[in-house]
């Protein structure tokens, strides 16, 4: 009992830090320019998918692909806010979420009419490790790492160097960064390039150990979702821990009531911190 | 009362009198299931314009009151033997219900924090009903035939979910054009442009969103048991489809938010689009994403929809397309 209840925490919290890695995308977007990303799920499908072409096709390393998936989800994420997001960027939330989901729409209609809605799956193993009663396919060590990896890095980015400051001071005052000289337009789509970049990461990282479809980002964008909301909106060290307590529970419940309740618990928690403590769990920055 | 002289008030209640009659004369199965589809979404995007049209809040959770509403009401029809009409008004009622406490809790939040709060309720709201089990669980519930003897037969009980249908689609476009031109109506479209000075104005936000959140979810309560006894069954997956939230958004907006004329327009027009599009041989997989294309080219260019854009083009129309 007990050794099950470890296995399938550690599986959960694994899979957390790559819930957590999509909902920091989603939260730095919040953050700088108070903008609800409804394409985050098609870009999440779009990192699966990129990486399974360039492993199928190009026969590369599906964590060396990645590099190339996280470099097209920034020139991707730019595109999104120059058509999109810019124009109505000072309008009510209204447009600018109906704006983002128009996108999510042209991303799925498009994605379906290329890969259709059959699943796919990366045919890749690492083997995995065996630590007392726990088995953890590598896979999911990896992902999780590569989640920690990439939101240190943006860290880094963000403090540590100039566009990343500039990011910062766009985040706290547009007009009085504008009126440092820093070009605002072109850090909020590099924001945006940044938040997409980690949502197609995530999803590629996904795709190494679960089949997917060009649907599969709906529930992952739900998730981060309900992860920006525990660890705070805006807050992206936030939506990391956010997403280890979320992935802690998913692998927490299934053994107290059947799965199907998942969902229940979750978004019923979502609703609850959005009412007693919108700012999150974790407090406002 | 002035409203009453105003030809805005009379056109769109005429049009949907003589649509709802035409079809009545006409007598045919075909054109009745057509414009079911066609009123059914007429009636969800004129209420859900009560709420985002007037006091410009976002709801992805229009569809929940849909889905709950009509588990209700055909649970009642089912399991009970409650009539249609009153199982019809009884899902409305639960709904409204269910949207006045909702709305209490979630309306103090504010702009895109409500936004998200309402696809949480949707997606909690389809995993409780799935897990739920005098509704049927995953399974759902079937209406036994027997039934529609009641009614005299199954087609004659068509006819009936079709003419009630038409009278709450009536209903949805009379209370709309009621609650823009009143007192009320006023408040909340204060509220839509700035809150603040809205509520210094004296206008008790909260209590009027909450309002008008209810008056929005008591229609979809309704037409979601009617459109459930047409199809004789009810399951999660059929209920709470976010898109059908989504679509409702797109309509309005399509014709124009926070006009009366505006969702009747934008449902009309969405739906013959996507008839088309669906059944063109190249856009046939692509319709999802021309109808996105649409949309975004609408809220970048023309964010006032159809309607609003001819009225402010043409000001002397603007006493005709309220």
């Amino acid at each position: 009992m007990l050794g099950q209840l470890l296995s399938s925490l550690t599986d959960g919290l694994l899979l957390g830090f790559v819930y957590g890695l999509a909902a920091v995308g989603l939260s730095l977007i919040w953050g700088v320019m108070t903008v609800i990303n409804l394409a985050h799920g098609p870009v999440i499908a779009l990192g699966m998918f990129g990486t399974y072409l360039l492993f199928l096709k190009g026969g590369c390393n599906p964590y060396l692909a990645l590099l190339a998936v996280a470099g097209m989800g920034l020139v991707f994420g730019f595109l999104i806010y120059g058509v999109a997001v810019h124009r109505v960027l000072n309008a009510p939330h209204l447009s600018t979420l109906l704006a983002t989901f128009a996108v999510n729409m042209i991303l799925i209609g498009v994605g379906t009419a290329v890969f259709t809605t059959s699943p796919h799956n990366i045919d890749f193993s690492l083997g995995s490790l065996e630590v007392g009663p726990i088995t953890v396919p590598a896979t999911r060590l990896v992902a999780a790492l590569g989640a920690i990896l990439f939101t240190a890095a943006l860290y880094l980015f963000l403090y540590f160097t100039r566009p990343g400051k500039a990011i910062r001071a766009v985040a706290n005052n547009r007009k009085a960064a504008e009126l440092m000289g820093i070009p605002s337009a072109w850090i909020l789509a590099l924001s945006f390039g940044l938040g997409t970049m980690l949502a197609a990461v995530a999803g590629g990282l996904i795709s190494t150990f679960f089949p997917f479809t060009i649907l599969s980002g709906g529930p992952y964008e739900l998730k981060s979702f309900v992860i920006c909301v525990l660890g705070g909106l805006g807050n992206p060290l936030g939506a990391l821990i956010g997403g280890l307590l979320l992935g802690g529970l998913e692998g927490l419940i299934p053994t107290f009531m059947p799965v199907s309740w998942v969902p229940v618990v979750e978004f019923g928690l979502f609703i609850l911190v959005l009412l007693f403590k919108p700012s999150g769990l974790l407090g406002a920055k | 009362m002035r409203t009453w002289k105003l030809p805005g008030f009379w056109i769109p209640l005429a049009l949907v009198f003589a649509w709802g009659l035409i079809i009545l004369i006409m007598g045919q199965d075909t054109a009745r299931e057509t414009a079911f589809t066609l009123m059914m979404f007429v009636a969800m995007a004129s209420s859900l314009n009560i709420l985002l049209g007037y006091t410009g809040y976002v709801s992805f959770g229009h569809i929940v009151f849909f889905g709950l509403g009509g588990y209700f009401g055909f649970f009642l029809l089912s399991q009970h033997d409650w009539n249609l009409f009153l199982a019809a008004i009884a899902g409305g009622a639960l709904s409204a219900v269910l949207a006045g406490l909702l709305g209490m809790a979630v309306l103090r939040l504010r702009g895109a924090y409500f936004a998200l709060a309402t696809i949480g309720i949707n997606e909690a709201a389809r995993a409780f009903v799935s897990n739920f089990e005098p509704f049927g669980g995953a399974t759902g519930l079937f209406v036994n035939f027997a039934a529609y003897e009641r009614y005299g037969g199954a087609g004659k009980a068509l006819w009936l979910t079709f003419i009630l249908l038409w009278v709450a689609t009536l209903a949805v476009v009379l209370v709309s054009f009621l609650v823009k031109h009143s007192r009320f109506g006023l408040g909340l479209m204060a509220i839509r442009e700035d809150e603040d000075a809205a509520m210094v104005m004296g206008v008790k936000a909260p209590r009027a969103k909450t309002i008008t959140f209810t008056i929005s979810a008591f229609f979809p309560g309704v037409i979601g048991t009617l459109y459930f006894f047409k199809n004789g069954n009810v399951e999660p997956g059929d209920a709470f489809q976010l898109h059908m939230s989504i679509e409702s958004l797109v309509m309005v907006m399509l014709g124009g938010q926070g006009l009366v004329l505006g969702p009747m327009v934008g449902a009309v027009t969405y739906q013959g689009l996507r008839g088309y599009l669906l059944t063109s041989p190249i856009f046939k997989d692509l319709h999802l994403a021309v109808a996105g294309v649409f949309l975004l080219l609408i809220i970048l260019f023309v964010p006032a929809g159809a309607v609003g854009w001819v009225r402010g083009r043409f000001p002397r129309v603007r006493r005709f397309l309220e």
